[in-house]
Parts: structure tokens; C-alpha cells; sequence
């Protein structure tokens, strides 16, 4: 389980996070959505401690994350995966030597064990075929379903996802979403998804959580979320032409 | 995480209390650096590891042999500017004969080391600090944390080691190549003879000379490595700060190699 425990941000002099409170159970998929600049992006950073909180702690699993350090902090960041939003591949590397580094550097596998084990994820993600090319040479999906795989390629329990889908085409952000819900259904893991796609975020999300300068406005279940009576909630799911009504109508929310 | 995070003032706070909380980011920063050069060293034994190697060795490549070229040709045309200078005042003197001499001290003791350490700054900390912080915007540093991979391990290693082992050999280069450009104008415009140049060349260097330039230039190198790898790691605010950590690189590295010059110089003649 993770927890935030009254976390403050203040970057600048300006508050990001603002006394920010919330869980998220084991095998869950909670999504944050929200305008830009409202801090989701700072939040999953501070579930893997790339940012540390001003005040306030976060807690995986009764262990705080927040002031770990050394051979601990490794310890508790093996059992995530994070995608960025950019994919972060690595430009020097084909898709199968990035997807492998976390393997070379980080465990004792055999390189025949590797091999087999990036060809596994690299199919998963439908990317098999791109194995050996380079990052720049592959278009913005397969980059972010080459990170993907690179995410999950050590078996993390938690996987943290920075807008999946911002920036592609419908057919393959419904693809990332049926591989987050794979991952979720089939091997239990634990998603975490910052996301503005709110197609997406009703979709998959188990919980939905509206981020408003700082602090969630709205927090609850898809059906629950698209009923809110939450101005900031109902704008942004308007903005997106979802309403109560033709959501619904037309069945895209669990 | 290696970042800069904003400096955090208070609203209310004086133009003094500012200067005072740069004062203390700087220094904190200074601190931060050198401890990132420390871990930079103590990670030097991952490069047996055949991955870590082959990383070292195309950093090696893109030190040595990238600035090859630019290190020739500016070596040769100081040689000759210094012989050409120098050469017209001994020339009053009918003292021509010793610009063999004249040229070589300059560049074994100041010059060869100095510049390569300028080229290096420009052309190879440059592009360093720009990979580097271009890979911080992108998150692609931020990954490898997550990954538990020791980003300056993995990234500022090869090249320290890279730049601490092929700086001397690049100043030892340049000083030959100065020589030469020296020769140049001594044998074509000053009409000393080529065995007397080198006679004269030959007979003021002394080891120690030598040593202490090599020294001056393994020192920049590293310095070089770990002001570029910094500035990279704490790029902020994408293409702009990657822009202002590239300059602020080469400007720190030039200011640095210019002040540890004289502390070394000083060191070892005074």
C-alpha cells in the first residue's frame, strides 16, 4: 500500500502539493488527473522519491520512501516500474539494450536468460519486431511501449505511469490501456496513472482523483467521479465532452 | 535525485538575506560537486565490467581522436606566433638561437597544458554537459535512478577517467606540436638552423617541467569532467537551461583552469 501522509511541495516559493493525503491499495489502478501544472506529475515523483517532500512523508508497505536512502532506497525503488512521459529511452541504445540495461546492471541473469527475457516483453508490448532499432528511428508510440516494456521487464509490483497516452493516435492509446489493465488483471500489479485523458482514466481507473492546485478536489470510483457534483471535476470532464449522460450512454466507463 | 530545485526566498526578503542565500546554494553546490567527483572515482572499478568499458572506451574516442584535429592546428599556430613573437625581440639581441628554448619552456610549463585544457572545455565539456542535461530534461537521468543505476556512475565515470587519462597525453601532444610550429618559423623566417632549434629545445626541458605540465593537465581534465557532468545532471527548465548549463560549463571550466593554473605554477616554482 502506499500512502501519502500530509505531503507539502513547495518548489519556488509556490505550493505544488498542498497538505496532500490519500492511499492507494495493493493491485489497485489509481488515476490522477487534473490541468497541467497542478502537481501530478510531482506526485508519482514522490512515490519514487525522485522528489522529496517539504514536509509530510510517504510510506510503501508501512516503510517510509521519503528519507530513504543508500541500499534501501534500491531496495524499495526495485519493486517499481516507472514510464515517463517522454519514454526516456536511452538514444545510444536499440529498444532490446535499453529494455535489457536494468537486467545487465542490476541482477546476475545469463545473457541467454536476458535475451529471452527482453524478447518476452518486447512481444508483450508488440514491439518484437523493432528489437534492434534505435529510439530515434521508431515513432512516439513504440517509444513509449518500448519504455513500457523496459518498466516492467524486472517484474516491479508497482507501476507508475507519466501520461501514457498524451501525444498518440486513439488505436494505440486504447493499446496502452489494455496493457495497463493486462498488467493489472494478469500479474496483480499495482498501477498508479497520471493521466489528462479522462477516455482513459474512466477506463481503466479502479479510483479516479482530480488534483486541483495542490490537493484533490474529487476522489472515487469512475461511476462515482463522472457523477460528481465537483465544478473542477465536471469542467474538466466537460472540457473532454464527457458528460453524465453520453458517457454512459455509450459505455465506455466500467 | 540530482537536482537544482529553485531557490526557495522568502517574500519578504532584502537584497541582503538574497545575496546571502546564493552564497549558501553556491557553496552548497560547490559541495555537491565534488562529492559527485568523488563518487565519479570511486565507481573507476566498474569499468572492468566489459559494458562500463566499452562506454570508457568511446568516451576515450570521442576525447581523444574528436579533438585531435582542433588541438594540431591551434597547437601549431601558437608555436609559431610564440617563435614569431619572441623570435623578432631575441633578434635585437642576436639571441635568435634560442628560441628553440623560448618556445619550448612556454609550452611544456604553461601553454601546451593550458590550451588543451581550454579545447577540452569547449569542444568535449561542452558537449558533455549538453548530452548530459539534455538527458536530465528528458528524464532519461531520473529512469536510471529509478532503475537504481548510479547515473554518475554509469555516465560521469567513463568520461572522468576518459578525460583524467587523455588530457596529459593530448598536452604532451600539443606540446610537441607547438615545438614544431616554433620550428617552423625559426628555420623559415629567423634562419636558425633546424639541429640548433632542437638542440636548444631539448636542452631547457627538464623533467620536472615536464611532470608538473602533465600534471596541470590531468587536474584540468578532471575538473573539466566534473564541472560539465554537474552542470549537465542539474539542468533545469529544457532547452534553455540545457543552453545556460552548456555555457555556464565552459565558462566555469575556462575560469577554474586559469585559477588552479596559477595555484599549481605557484606550487611548484615559487
Amino acid at each position: 500500500m502506499i500512502t501519502f501522509d500530509h505531503v507539502v511541495k513547495r518548489l519556488g516559493g509556490r505550493t505544488v502539493l498542498d497538505d496532500l493525503s490519500f492511499e492507494i491499495a495493493k493491485g489497485e489502478i489509481f488515476v490522477i488527473v487534473g490541468p497541467s501544472g497542478t502537481g501530478k506529475s510531482v506526485t508519482l515523483k514522490h512515490i519514487v522519491q525522485l522528489l522529496q517532500p517539504t514536509s509530510g512523508a510517504v510510506w510503501l508497505d508501512g516503510e517510509q520512501i521519503s528519507n530513504a536512502t543508500g541500499e534501501r532506497l534500491e531496495r524499495l525503488r526495485e519493486r517499481f516500474g516507472y514510464l515517463f512521459q517522454s519514454g526516456a529511452l536511452l538514444g545510444w541504445m536499440t529498444v532490446a539494450e535499453n529494455v535489457a540495461l536494468p537486467l545487465y546492471e542490476k541482477t546476475t541473469l545469463a545473457p541467454d536468460e536476458i535475451a529471452q527475457r527482453v524478447q518476452e516483453v518486447l512481444q508483450m508490448v508488440d514491439l518484437a519486431d523493432a528489437a534492434e532499432q534505435m529510439p530515434a528511428e521508431i515513432s512516439g508510440g513504440m517509444q513509449k511501449r518500448a519504455a513500457l516494456a523496459r518498466a516492467i521487464v524486472r517484474r516491479p509490483e508497482i507501476v507508475l505511469y507519466d501520461e501514457p497516452t498524451s501525444g498518440l493516435d486513439p488505436v494505440t492509446s486504447r493499446t496502452i490501456d489494455r496493457l495497463i489493465q493486462h498488467l493489472n488483471k494478469d500479474l496483480g500489479v499495482t498501477s498508479v496513472v497520471v493521466t489528462h485523458d479522462m477516455q482513459s482514466a474512466l477506463s481503466i481507473g479502479h479510483r479516479v482523483a482530480m488534483l486541483h492546485r495542490g490537493r484533490f478536489v474529487e476522489i472515487g470510483t469512475p461511476r462515482e467521479f463522472v457523477a460528481s457534483r465537483c465544478p473542477e471535476a465536471q469542467q474538466f470532464l466537460e472540457a473532454q465532452y464527457i458528460t453524465r449522460r453520453g458517457f454512459w450512454q455509450e459505455g465506455g466507463a466500467r | 535525485m540530482i537536482t537544482r530545485e529553485p531557490i526557495d526566498y522568502p517574500v519578504d526578503a532584502s537584497s541582503w538575506q538574497r545575496a546571502q542565500l546564493a552564497l549558501r546554494q553556491g557553496l552548497s553546490e560547490l559541495g555537491r560537486a565534488a562529492v559527485m567527483g568523488a563518487r565519479a572515482v570511486s565507481g573507476l572499478p566498474s569499468l572492468r565490467q566489459p559494458r562500463h568499458w566499452t562506454a570508457f572506451l568511446r568516451q576515450m574516442y570521442v576525447v581523444g581522436i574528436g579533438s585531435l584535429p582542433v588541438v594540431t592546428v591551434v597547437a601549431v599556430f601558437i608555436g609559431m606566433i610564440l617563435a614569431l613573437q619572441i623570435g623578432l625581440e631575441l633578434q635585437r639581441y642576436n639571441q635568435e638561437v634560442r628560441i628553440g628554448s623560448a618556445v619550448m619552456i612556454s609550452m611544456l610549463r604553461e601553454m601546451a597544458p593550458f590550451i588543451t585544457g581550454l579545447i577540452l572545455a569547449a569542444c568535449v565539456g561542452s558537449a558533455m554537459a549538453a548530452q548530459i542535461g539534455t538527458m536530465t530534461v528528458n528524464d532519461e537521468i531520473a529512469a536510471l535512478e529509478i532503475m537504481s543505476i548510479d547515473p554518475v556512475v554509469f555516465l560521469m565515470t567513463p568520461r572522468l577517467a576518459a578525460l583524467a587519462i587523455l588530457a596529459p597525453l593530448l598536452s604532451f601532444y600539443t606540446c610537441m606540436m607547438g615545438t614544431l610550429g616554433g620550428a617552423v618559423v625559426g628555420t623559415t623566417q629567423l634562419n636558425v638552423p633546424w639541429t640548433q632549434y632542437v638542440s636548444a629545445a631539448l636542452d631547457i626541458a627538464r623533467v620536472k617541467d615536464l611532470y608538473v605540465g602533465l600534471f596541470k593537465a590531468m587536474v584540468y581534465g578532471l575538473l573539466i569532467a566534473i564541472v560539465s557532468c554537474y552542470e549537465g545532471f542539474t539542468a533545469t527548465q529544457g532547452a534553455v537551461g540545457v543552453g545556460a548549463a552548456t555555457r555556464r560549463s565552459v565558462v566555469t571550466s575556462f575560469l577554474l583552469i586559469l585559477i588552479v593554473g596559477y595555484f599549481i605554477s605557484r606550487l611548484f616554482y615559487f
